[in-house]
């Protein structure tokens, strides 16, 4: 049974790779681009050809990494969550994870679908939902320095922060 | 006041802050 952590903690670190590498690129590369596009008037190659694909990675990439996450965590899912037993480090990036799995879900998502068209909306509800998606994406890029670390604490460097 | 979360610097301040305090907060439960 040793086979399920070990392919869990695999494919929690590929998935993750891919969730917060395409928040990363959204937050330093597509924001600043897309403002620089619209203001040529070439944005529409970024809306629909760009921003569809690498959302529908981003979003299930999300999901895929916070189910290896429980996976890998197995049995000790209610400690980390409790943040007892020894399992408060990881537990607290156990809770960014899924408070950052929310946001994908909730927020960006459903708010980029009337950004991109793929949802109706009137020019108001665009304005509005464009707000939104932004600033929850960039809690997200706040909340992964935090979850990063615990991430990476939690188990092999321990010992060094002492936690 | 204006949102931090609105810079990448501010942005990044901010989830420093947050690992700072919440290091703290970790290492004061107990094991």
């Amino acid at each position: 049974m040793d086979y399920v952590p070990a392919l869990a903690r695999w494919l929690h670190l590929m998935a993750g790779v891919m969730w917060i590498g395409l928040l990363y690129y959204f937050n330093f590369v597509q924001v600043a681009a897309m403002k620089a596009a619209t203001a040529e008037g070439t944005q529409a190659g970024i809306a629909k050809h760009v921003a569809p694909r690498a959302l529908l990675f981003f979003r299930w990439s999300a999901v895929v990494t916070w189910l290896a996450g429980a996976a890998l965590l197995g049995n000790q899912l209610g400690n980390a969550f409790t943040l007892s037993h020894g399992m408060a480090g990881i537990g607290v990036g156990a809770w960014l994870g899924t408070i950052m799995l929310f946001n994908v879900w909730a927020l960006i998502w459903p708010n980029q679908q009337k950004i991109l068209g793929l949802k109706p909306a009137t020019d108001e509800e665009k304005n509005k939902a464009r707000r939104v998606a932004f600033l929850a994406s960039r809690t997200n890029v706040a909340l992964s320095i935090p979850l990063l670390f615990f991430m990476a604490g939690g188990w092999s460097h321990r010992a060094i922060f002492g936690l | 006041m204006k949102n931090p979360l609105d810079s990448l610097w501010g942005t990044i301040i901010c989830g420093l802050i947050l690992t700072a305090i919440l290091y703290y907060v970790v290492k004061s439960i107990p094991l």
